[in-house]
């Protein structure tokens, strides 16, 4: 037991806790892999898939973009829905019941932090993953880039808040790690029903299009289309994921448990 | 000197379920305070509203001066704490939980010494995950003790360790012990409160039933001892139950069982030799603290807690 005499204090100037926590929550989400795999990996695979098959590189309409062109933002909003509300809430659950937020709370730093580390850490992620799809479509397919830009990062911010919001939620009111990741997948996919992934938005029956455009992701796919045609997003999207933001993170805050 | 932990009066119950009545303990600068009692004593409850993760109903609770609850953000970087189920990440490596975790404190203490020090160093680029009870344990030991704590509460310290592991752990307590920190040990096992303790506190259904050094609470429970051994010649049962420390004599075949107080072994010996008989195959059988356990509470000090 050498640690005896070596343990006693040594003043390190250490970077933040907080950054490092951060980091580490961020090199955990990788080794996790839901998020890598399903949230980056899989759509990326899909983007260059569709971008191969023939039939989807012809315009919807004359001179409008094509089927793949409207694809570019669902498989955007696929990766945030997958990192928000299957990988998030999975590991967040996770950490509440193997006791990890319980041994925080024991430590200067705090639960709170963890939480707030995970949710950087996710995010990090889907900035990855957007500037990657994006890229990928347009040197890989020649798709242009949203012609509104500016529009189109206020989108996916909304977008991201409110998604993050709700795997928050789910989080809050799941009892555990199990029904957190079902939760997360059974609202996955209805909701990718309604950005568009099966049948693009334009095409459903009007009642579907309609509840769509007050779905997270559809009102996410609403949001990219108009920057896509150079208008900076109308504001029924943009207030429709507000809300889903500011509602599900006071329903998140209002029920969380930290054991 | 004030003493580094007061808890008055602490009360918490769940619902219906009292898990705490009535507990008052003090716990002094530099000593190791054993908590010790049968299962669902309240023990891990009592630690739990002093490390501030619990609220107590009723009661006072002063760590280093401070209220666990109110100053708890202050409280965390002079506690050290080892909760009794508490995970860390479970795809975080050894060696990156150690220096993650010595970075949120002030004055950390130096995390390689402390896992070479635990024998974690063959792990440190396992995950959490992948580590067996007995590592989990010891990187637990470590993160409590990774900040420089002035206190260190500890539950259930060397469960699931193998018996050299325990030992091992024992002596690097007794060096955490010899730098001044002062140590709150929740245990059920009775040969750790005897190595260890400076006092044991002795808790059931929620009260204190004893505090004392492990040798006072073995003596104040009364536990007669037993001396039993073949005399070199018979010797009459009279010469011994006439000593005032004896309280029975028995013969099982040609040994003597003789039974009474701690004094009953010098005064028999005493007077065997007085008589010129010698005591062959003389074994003294003493009280031990699990024996005082037992006798106090009724209970048997089970494995889990």
């Amino acid at each position: 037991m050498s640690a005896l005499s070596t343990a006693a204090p040594v003043t390190v100037k250490h970077g933040s806790a907080t950054w490092r926590l951060t980091k580490a929550e961020i090199k955990l989400c990788v080794r996790e892999k839901t998020g890598p795999l399903w949230g980056v990996g899989f759509p990326l695979i899909l983007l260059v898939i569709l971008g191969n098959v023939p039939a989807l590189r012809e315009p919807v309409e004359a001179g409008g973009p094509t089927y793949f062109d409207l694809y570019v933002p669902v498989i955007i909003l696929f990766n945030l829905a997958i990192l928000a509300l299957t990988a998030l809430p999975t590991i967040l659950a996770g950490y509440r019941e193997s006791g990890v937020l319980r041994r925080m709370r024991t430590t200067p730093v705090g639960p709170a932090r963890v939480l707030a580390a995970q949710l950087v850490a996710n995010f990090s992620i889907a900035v990855v993953a957007v500037a990657l799809f994006l890229t990928v479509a347009g040197l890989g397919f020649g798709v242009r880039l949203p012609q509104n830009l500016a529009g189109f990062a206020a989108g996916w911010l909304l977008a991201a808040a409110a998604l993050l919001s709700i795997g928050l939620m789910i989080t809050a009111l799941a009892p555990g790690r199990g029904p957190a990741t079902a939760i997360g997948t059974v609202l996955f996919f209805p909701m990718m029903f309604f950005a568009g992934l099966w049948v693009p938005i334009a095409q459903m029956p009007p009642l579907l299009r309609n509840i769509s455009h007050y779905t997270p992701l559809g009102a996410g796919m609403q949001a990219f289309q108009d920057t896509y045609q150079g208008h900076f997003p109308s504001a029924q999207p943009l207030v429709t994921l507000a809300c889903y933001a500011v509602v599900c993170a006071i329903i998140a805050v209002r029920w969380f448990r930290w054991e | 000197m004030p003493p580094v932990i007061e808890v008055r009066n602490l009360h918490k119950r769940y619902g219906n379920n009292v898990a705490v009545d009535d507990v008052s303990l003090t716990v002094e600068e530099g000593e190791i305070l054993g908590i010790l009692g049968p299962n669902g004593a309240g023990k891990t409850t009592t630690v739990e509203c002093v490390e501030g993760l619990r609220v107590p109903d009723r009661g006072e609770i002063k760590v280093l001066g401070l209220d666990p609850r109110r100053d708890h953000a202050e409280l965390t970087r002079r506690l050290g704490v080892q909760l009794q189920d508490g995970q860390i990440q479970e795809r975080l490596e050894v060696a990156e939980a150690l220096e993650l975790y010595s970075s949120f404190y002030p004055e950390p203490a130096d995390w390689r010494a402390l896992m070479d020090g635990l024998g974690l160093a063959g792990k440190a680029k396992t995950r959490y995950a992948k580590l067996s009870g007995g590592q989990k344990q010891r990187l637990s030991i470590a993160l409590a003790l990774v900040g420089s704590p002035r206190v260190a509460i500890l539950d259930e310290l060397t469960t699931g360790l193998d018996p050299q592991a325990r030992r091992d752990t024992w002596e690097l307590i007794e060096g955490v012990r010899s730098r001044g920190v002062t140590i709150v040990l929740v245990t059920h096992f009775m040969e750790e409160a005897e190595r260890l303790c400076d006092r044991v506190a002795l808790i059931d259904a929620g009260r204190v039933v004893m505090v004392d050094t492990p040798a006072g609470l073995t003596e104040r429970a009364r536990i007669e001892h037993r001396i039993q051994f073949r005399p070199s010649r018979p010797v009459d049962d009279a010469l011994l139950t006439s000593l005032p420390d004896v309280s029975s004599v028995t013969r099982r075949g040609e040994l003597v069982v003789v039974t009474g107080n701690s004094d009953a072994l010098t005064a028999v010996t005493a007077v065997l030799a007085r008589n010129r008989i010698v005591a062959e195959r003389l074994r003294v059988e003493q009280a031990s603290l699990e024996d005082a356990f037992v006798e106090l509470t009724g209970k048997r000090p089970d494995a889990t807690s």
